[in-house]
């Protein structure tokens, strides 16, 4: 049995960020949202990405994510370049790479769970008998075996929590992204989402947290920290004195 | 991305706003249900014209003061009322003329001015009957046929006897239990002696064709005055192949009955099947001209309606398309959702449009105791208008949906 913070062998590197910059302009201000941050994430991976508001914590998690180009920079994705990819692509890689877990859920509220699981595998192009055996299994795994056909006005919030991981899933990403993903929860159901994040680490998918509360970042076995789009820390495990000032834990 | 799911995901999200659906569907259900019903109750009329209804006898031909469809503006009415009558004078000299050549002349004067009510014992009729003045050859050249008693004679004209000849209507409403003939009636103040009762002929155009009351030409006159009155003449050629022939000296004898120089033009109409149906064809297609305006105007409208109402369905799910667009939707599987709905509404509007306007025609139709028709040209371009409304005004909500920033329509509460 491992403990938090040890350290596995790393796998083969999945995001490879070199130097990446973002700008935004804001009527006639440009505002640099990140600055240069380099960053690379394994396989099997464990992460936790940490800051303030306004540190750029949204612009890389969008940035990984495929969601957003860079600027500037190198990123690639299982060795591929994100920067150099149209449109089709990045949806693609979306797609197939990426599993989205966010804060508000963002399930389709009409649809049936099994139909909001289903979706990534619609637009991946899967005929629907493999498509509906998939959903189903997922589901399953994330304990809502019995829930498949409520909307998600019919579940509480850690189950539409549950259905959101399980679409994450359904296409077997490379990496899942968790924005916040306990935000909305009370304590005890934000503690069986992570519980369940926990089980998907350790059966070896990659899990990148983005978060502000510390006690979800602890969960995982690397923290990065983010301030003013730079990368102030990067290290294994989490640092629980890292709300004192920096100075004082450098100089430890 | 398969299209049964496209359809299944446009069906799911118009089912979600049902009524807004449907009142932006009848926009186009009523554009297209004007047009097709009118084209099928048209198709309907033209069709039982060409094959069978016959606006007079077989092989006759009739001279008029005024032409079949007097619809044209101002002037050309000015043209036509400043003709002098068709005087019974005239008339009988074309008769004298044509005596030998023709099979049938009938000479008519319609008495559209009078009341025409029939009493018989107290028991009246009701003052909507049609008198017409003429002679022993109205019931072939207008395709009557006696039902029983005897027809008008030349005698009956020369002597100028009151005798009449009543639709069935009358016989209906006046002798429901005994013969009518040989019995006298009062019409419109002058007493008058039923000799002969109509066969039924039912109704044309939605107009019962069993209230008149024909009586002698030269009775007629003297009972209702012949000062203002015009004569309409039809003449029915012997056999078919002598039918131009004789139309041509009926023209002939028509120029000398009226006095006209060589070198003047015909001071009066020339009426023919051909002629009738010419005429007819014209009217309809203004008919048509006007429906397809007024179609093309509902549905250029209900188009707008389309595009507006995808307008702020766009808006409501920016959300949706960001989550749809961060699990992988390309931006050409959301143009196409959305275009999908549009077309949708438009096809399903369609449809209801081209199966009201089809019952809707076709009642029409039989009313007019007309073939019914299913109008397939019509319902297919209907089906295809609509399409391309669905595709013309659902494309640019449909790209703009397509074309949101994934970041900032996640972001969108």
């Amino acid at each position: 049995m491992e403990t938090r913070n040890s350290i596995r062998p790393r796998g083969p590197v999945v995001i490879d960020i070199e130097n990446i910059t973002k700008d935004y302009v804001m009527g006639e201000e440009v505002v640099h949202a990140l600055r240069g941050v380099t960053l690379q994430i394994h396989r099997n991976e464990y992460i936790a990405i940490m800051g303030p508001s306004g540190s750029g914590k949204s612009t890389l998690m969008n940035m990984l994510g495929c969601l957003d180009t860079p600027t500037s920079g190198r990123y690639e994705f299982n060795g591929k370049n994100v920067a150099e990819m149209d449109d089709d692509e990045l949806a693609a890689v979306r797609n197939r790479e990426i599993g989205f877990v966010f804060q508000t859920f963002n399930l389709l509220p009409r649809s049936t769970s099994l139909r909001n699981v289903e979706l990534p595998l619609i637009y991946a192009g899967i005929e629907p008998e493999r498509r509906l055996e998939r959903a189903t299994q997922v589901l399953t795994d994330v304990g809502l075996g019995d829930r498949i056909h409520h909307k998600p006005n019919e579940l509480s919030g850690g189950q539409r929590q549950r259905v959101a991981i399980a679409r994450a899933l359904v296409n077997g990403p490379s990496i899942v992204l968790a924005d916040e993903p306990t935000g909305n929860l009370d304590s005890k159901t934000g503690e069986e989402i992570m519980d369940l994040l926990e089980h998907l680490y350790e059966r070896g998918n990659t899990i990148i947290l983005v978060t502000h509360e510390r006690d979800i970042a602890a969960h995982a076995r690397r923290t990065v920290h983010l301030r003013d789009g730079l990368i102030e820390m990067d290290h294994a495990g989490f640092i629980p004195e890292l709300d004192l000032p920096i100075a004082e834990i450098t100089s430890t | 991305m398969l299209f049964g799911e496209i359809i299944k995901m446009a069906w799911s999200s118009l089912g979600a706003n049902k009524l807004r659906s449907v009142l932006t569907m009848l926009g186009i259900t009523i554009g297209v249900f004007s047009v097709i019903s009118v084209m099928t109750a048209i198709g309907a009329l033209q069709y039982s014209i060409e094959n069978g209804i016959s606006f007079l006898g077989s092989n006759i031909f009739q001279f008029a003061k005024y032409p079949a469809n007097v619809s044209a503006s101002g002037d050309v009415q000015e043209k036509f009322r400043n003709r002098h009558n068709i005087s019974y004078k005239e008339a009988l000299h074309y008769y004298r003329l044509m005596e030998g050549e023709a099979r049938e002349i009938c000479l008519k004067s319609f008495g559209y001015e009078v009341k025409g009510q029939a009493v018989y014992n107290g028991v009246k009729t009701t003052p909507s009957l049609l008198i017409v003045g003429t002679n022993r050859s109205f019931l072939t050249a207008n395709a009557y046929t006696l039902g029983y008693g005897r027809n008008l004679t030349d005698e009956d004209v020369d002597l100028s006897r009151r005798a009449i000849v009543v639709g069935k209507i009358i016989e209906k409403r006046l002798f429901p239990h005994e013969t009518p003939i040989g019995k006298v009636v009062r019409v419109s103040g002058h007493t008058y002696t039923i000799v002969g009762v109509l066969a039924e002929k039912g109704t044309a155009f939605g107009q019962s064709q069993d209230d008149l009351v024909i009586m002698p030409i030269t009775r007629f006159f003297e009972d209702y005055g012949e000062a203002k009155r015009t004569v309409n003449i039809a003449t029915q050629a012997f056999r078919q192949d002598t039918y131009n022939r004789t139309f041509d000296r009926g023209i002939g004898a028509m120029r000398i009955a009226r006095g006209l120089r060589p070198e003047q033009p015909n001071d009066f109409e020339i009426y023919s099947n051909d002629s009738l149906k010419s005429a007819f064809v014209s009217v309809v297609g203004y008919v048509r001209v006007g429906a397809f305006v007024i179609s093309f105007i509902a549905l250029v409208a209900a188009g707008i309606g389309i595009m507006n109402i995808m307008l702020v369905s766009v808006t409501e799910r920016t959300k949706e398309i960001g989550v749809r667009k961060s699990i992988g939707a390309r931006s050409r599987d959301i143009l196409r959702q959305f275009l999908t709905e549009a077309v949708f509404i438009s096809e399903a509007g369609g449809v209801l449009g081209i199966i009201l306007g089809i019952i809707v025609g076709d009642m029409l139709a039989a009313w007019l105791k007309m073939d019914l028709i299913f109008p397939y040209g019509w319902a297919i371009a209907g089906l295809l208008v609509c399409s391309a409304i669905g595709i013309g005004f659902g494309l640019y909500p449909a790209y703009r949906a397509a074309n949101l920033d994934p970041i900032e329509a996640l972001r969108y509460e």
